[in-house]
């Protein structure tokens, strides 16, 4: 039994039997993090670097604890205080790093198919853990991880992708994994943040109005307005869209039904998701956090396995 | 291909190692089974079952490990996880390991791993069906065993229990 990549660069590239299995041994994982050494050796002659091009914090502290959590060996990248930043190429900085004998390459990128280049070029397993617009996939899986945990299914689940579809790569991966394991989706938001041909492309339902989504959802993935990736004014003001799209209590109790609310971070507060939504009864935003270790596990040691 | 064990010889040593393990630990106060995921379980299952004909049911704890993630030949061949379930602390208890067939011993190695994860037991015994004798790698014998048997490198021991194999038996294969 095993994977059928080498690289997990995309969910796109996965099938349904990856996903599973990812997700199976995900949930044995998270049983070992509930015991009182929350450690196994299974990665312990494995180097594992996480190079990272783009801020973040859960991700990367997510990919490291999940690795320490494997006995892995780990060594971390970033670009502020690195010689890329002295203009060394992408290739050369990767090459340096694995004549070091480093094993698996984790990376964040801000430009989409970075790890997709890197995969032809360089033997060592790569994990993506973001690159530009294009995907996002352990968090695909981790989003994956925590509904079929809430609703013991994902077959038939309704879930409603809501906010910055255009610039962000936790919708497509999400879009791709759903669909595989056959949840239907809507995505909603603003027109000017959902691409214009998504229906024809993704074979998903778009809907302008939020609480429109809302009522047809059992799980709404609220998505980060993506303000860094955004060149041009795409609506008029933060006010504004969260007055229009943005979820707050009022919203939820008009809805009469009970429905799962879901985000990748870092939130927003208060523009696409209000506190006492994000903190309220029905999140289950620090789930997805806590799952997120477990699903970064499965990945690894899957991938780690040497001869594939 | 080799009979070892005929469903009613099996059933007789499920027998016998039940009444060995009764024996040792005589009201199995400060005892707990563990069967190895996923085969030692169907003998630990009929063990267990055993001795709860032998002493007060409900004074046998009884849990299940996988060891998948403690071997030492996870980057050669990729092995698909199982349950592990103890719902009960093994501290400085006498924790009884069961598991179908004793080879190598780099099961049982694994085993003890991950055992020690769950904390520090007062003494460790190894029960098996299957002794395959003088090919082990670690110092690792049995302390309750079914049967010895003397094998060679390319022949394969089978043990089949009724709930996976719909038969009830152990057979030598030469492969």
């Amino acid at each position: 039994m095993r994977l059928s990549t080498k690289h997990l660069l995309g969910i796109k590239h996965l099938n349904k039997e990856d996903i599973q299995l990812i997700l199976s041994t995900a949930s044995n994982f998270k049983d070992v993090l509930q015991r009182p050494v929350k450690k196994v050796p299974s990665l312990r002659d494995v180097t594992i670097v996480n190079l990272f091009y783009e801020n973040s914090t859960r991700t990367r502290m997510s990919f490291e604890l999940a690795e320490r959590r494997l006995s892995a060996d780990t060594l971390n990248f970033t670009l502020s205080s690195s010689s890329a930043a002295k203009g060394e190429t992408l290739l050369d900085t990767v090459n340096n790093i694995l004549s070091m004998k480093v094993d698996m390459v984790v990376m964040r990128h801000s430009a989409s198919g970075a790890p997709h280049f890197l995969a032809k070029h360089i033997p060592a397993a790569i994990v993506n853990a973001g690159d530009g617009i294009n995907e996002h996939p352990t968090q695909a899986l981790l989003d994956a991880f925590s509904m079929q945990e809430k609703f013991g299914h994902l077959e038939g689940l309704k879930v409603a992708i809501i906010g910055d579809i255009m610039h962000s790569r936790v919708a497509l991966s999400d879009i791709y994994l759903l669909k595989k394991m056959g949840a239907e989706i809507v995505v909603a938001g603003p027109p000017t943040l959902i691409p214009k041909y998504i229906t024809e492309a993704l074979n998903v339902r778009v809907e302008y109005n939020v609480k429109k989504a809302l009522q047809w959802c059992d799980v709404a993935n609220v998505l980060r307005i993506q303000l860094e990736r955004q060149n041009q004014p795409l609506f008029s003001s933060l006010r504004e869209y969260s007055l229009a799209y943005g979820i707050n209590r009022k919203l939820l109790e008009s809805l009469g039904k009970e429905i799962t609310i879901m985000h990748p971070g870092p939130i927003n507060r208060g523009v696409e998701l209000d506190s006492d939504v994000a903190d309220g009864p029905f999140s289950i935003i620090l789930n997805q956090v806590e799952n997120g270790v477990a699903v970064r596990m499965a990945v690894l040691y899957l991938l780690a396995n040497r001869d594939n | 291909m080799k009979t070892i064990l005929s469903e009613k010889q099996l059933a007789l040593v499920v027998k016998r190692l039940s009444h060995q393990i009764h024996e040792n630990h005589l009201h199995l106060k400060d005892t707990v089974i563990i069967g190895i995921q996923p085969r030692g379980v169907n003998l630990s299952n009929r063990i267990v079952n055993e001795l709860k004909l032998l002493s007060a049911p409900d004074s046998i704890k009884y849990g299940k490990l996988d060891i998948t993630f403690y071997r030492d030949d996870v980057r050669n061949e990729l092995h698909v996880a199982n349950k592990t379930d103890i719902p009960f602390s093994i501290e400085n208890k006498n924790v009884i390991i069961i598991d179908d067939v004793l080879y190598k011993g780099r099961t049982i190695r694994a085993a003890l791993d991950a055992l020690l994860d769950f904390g520090r037991p007062a003494k460790v015994e190894l029960c098996v069906l299957i002794d395959r004798r003088f090919s082990r790698e670690f110092p690792i014998q049995g302390d309750y065993v079914g049967q010895s048997i003397d094998t060679i490198f390319s022949q394969k021991v089978k043990v089949c229990w009724k709930e996976k194999d719909s038969r009830e038996c152990v057979e030598l294969l030469d492969n």
